[in-house]
């Protein structure tokens, strides 16, 4: 009688779940008649004829839509890559600061934290942009005999370009992303026993020793989960670029959809491109994971 | 002679007007073992660890091997005076990721720059000396509590510290692993080591010390022999302590 109940409400979820997605694929198939588009790729070596201010690779207007995604996906990871790297660098700093023995240091980066999670990423890539960047001369406002250059076009270091767009984005997304590392580090270190930090302490080690070399490898395991999701969500916001104007994968996708009209197939080269990119961040994060647990199997 | 350990008066208080620390003034001589008894609660853990700054004070002064501190807690002064002072803790607090012979090696290494093969060895000789050498490559968690605290021991010994401090050494450990710790504190004292502890070993205490301090509610109570102590103790109150120490 029980597992009769049990097998017939399993058959309706499935007819529920197959029922919705029959529904959703049959919505699409008519929209794609109705537009006279149909459902195929051949469009992406077409070409773009669009410019497009950022390149790591030469690209013109004339190259296909597949070569202008592929270089979006490189702005994309450029700027994730980056930003994920400037962010932990940030956010430790600011979380070794806020559980230290300095209270003016531990004040300054608990105010950083709360100001910085307390507002909204768009608003602060806003500021960024307008108040940070375009906000200076366009005549160089620092130069440093020609070795650093810093102007509303960006900042010139000794022959590298970082557009203004590029380092606001980078600005606003490791800023934003580091807050959140800051509090990731700061429980990872919490949740080492007092008793580890007495022990370094009376053997004479300072405090900067002791945590890099008591404190944080006892941290790591508590600290990797929470810093895996920090970099899935900066990698995953890095598609605000096209708040700014900065060339990523997401406003590339955009300008094709305008251009085209091809909106499933562009959706779904997004969805791929995040889903892989998402998985590589995962995955490495998994691996590093496993080596410091294996590195630690006898404790 | 010069005093080891002279403490004049220090006080500590908690912010409910709880006193940890009420007036203790007490001297340690070289080469001298001082224990410290007193019920749970009454600032025995905490008089010691304001040896070595793991705790601060709010009044008094201190002078450990001629380095003298005051409330103010100047880390620089305190930074020296751990590089002479070893301290042994009731939950060893060996470093779980490390190694037996890198829990001893980090300190020589990282602190006095002591060359990693010249730490080493000495550390295998402290190791020997202890008895647990055939565990250098192992990890804490795969020794017993007992041999856990002699390793905890000889990370202590590791900078040839001038005083070691000993806060409850034997309080976590299995019964039967009590004497083998409490043996190797025996041949430090006997090779003239200069100790403070912290300990309910009413035996330890009788063999081993030259002053027993009895401390309740952040004071002292008294300062005798253990010979005096332990058959004919001044006060009221730490013959009341004896008592119940006697029934377990």
């Amino acid at each position: 009688m029980k597992i009769n109940q049990k097998i017939f409400l399993q058959f309706g979820i499935c007819i529920i779940f197959f029922g919705l997605i029959g529904i959703l694929i049959n919505n699409l198939t008519i929209n794609l008649i109705r537009t006279g588009l149909g459902f195929n790729f051949s469009w992406l070596f077409k070409p773009a004829s669009f410019a497009l201010a950022e390149h790591p690779l030469p690209y013109t207007s004339s190259d296909s839509y597949a070569w202008a995604l592929f270089i979006g996906w490189l702005n994309s990871l450029k700027v994730i890559v980056s930003s994920l790297i400037l962010a932990t660098l940030l956010g430790t700093l600011i979380g070794f600061a806020r559980t230290g023995k300095n209270s003016l240091l531990g004040l300054i980066s608990a105010g950083y934290i709360t100001t910085i999670r307390q507002t909204p990423l768009l608003l602060q890539l806003m500021f960024w942009y307008f108040v940070g960047f375009l906000g200076l001369k366009d005549n160089m406002f620092i130069q440093i005999k020609n070795i650093f250059n810093i102007s509303n076009q960006g900042i010139e270091f000794s022959g590298l370009i970082f557009s203004s767009e590029f380092l606001a984005l980078l600005l606003g997304l490791s800023i934003f992303t580091s807050a959140y590392i800051a509090e990731v580090i700061r429980g990872g270190i919490l949740s080492v026993g007092r008793g580890q930090w007495e022990a370094f302490r009376s053997l004479g080690l300072s405090e900067r020793k002791g945590l890099i070399r008591i404190i944080l490898p006892q941290a790591l395991p508590a600290i990797i989960p929470g810093l895996t999701s920090q970099y899935l969500n900066l990698a995953k916001n890095s598609t605000l670029a096209i708040a700014v104007g900065y060339s990523d994968i997401y406003a590339i996708n955009d300008t094709i959809i305008n251009q085209t009209g091809r909106a499933i197939e562009c959706f779904i080269i997004l969805l791929v491109s995040f889903l892989l990119l998402n998985l590589l961040i995962t995955n490495t994060m998994e691996i590093i994971n496993r080596l410091i647990l294996k590195s630690r199997k006898n404790i | 002679m010069e005093p080891i350990v002279v403490a004049k008066n220090l006080t500590k208080s908690y912010t409910k007007g709880l006193r940890a620390l009420d007036n203790v003034s007490l001297k340690v001589n070289q080469g001298k073992v001082l224990v410290v008894m007193g019920p749970s609660g009454s600032g025995k853990s905490t008089l010691i660890r304001t040896f070595n700054g793991l705790e601060t004070f709010d009044k008094g002064e201190l002078n450990i091997l001629g380095i003298k501190v005051d409330s103010t807690h100047d880390e620089r002064k305190i930074q020296k005076i751990r590089r002479r002072v070893g301290m042994v803790f009731q939950q060893f607090n060996l470093f779980p990721h490390l190694s037996i012979l890198e829990n001893i090696t980090l300190a020589p290494v990282h602190v006095q720059k002591r060359r990693q093969i010249e730490a080493e060895e000495y550390g295998m000789y402290l190791l020997s000396q202890m008895g647990i050498d055939s565990h250098a490559k192992k990890y804490p968690s795969q020794l017993s509590g007992g041999e856990q605290q002699r390793v905890a021991i000889a990370r202590a010994l590791a900078l040839k510290p001038e005083l070691l401090l000993f806060d409850e050494p034997t309080s976590a450990l299995d019964p039967e692993r009590i004497n083998e710790v409490l043996d190797a504190m025996r041949r430090l004292a006997e090779q003239g080591m200069t100790m403070v502890v912290v300990t309910h070993e009413i035996g330890f205490a009788k063999d081993v010390s030259d002053q027993v301090l009895f401390m309740d509610s952040g004071k002292v109570i008294e300062t005798s022999p253990p010979n005096i102590f332990f058959s004919n103790a001044k006060h009221e109150r730490s013959r009341k302590f004896l008592n119940q120490l006697d029934k377990h």
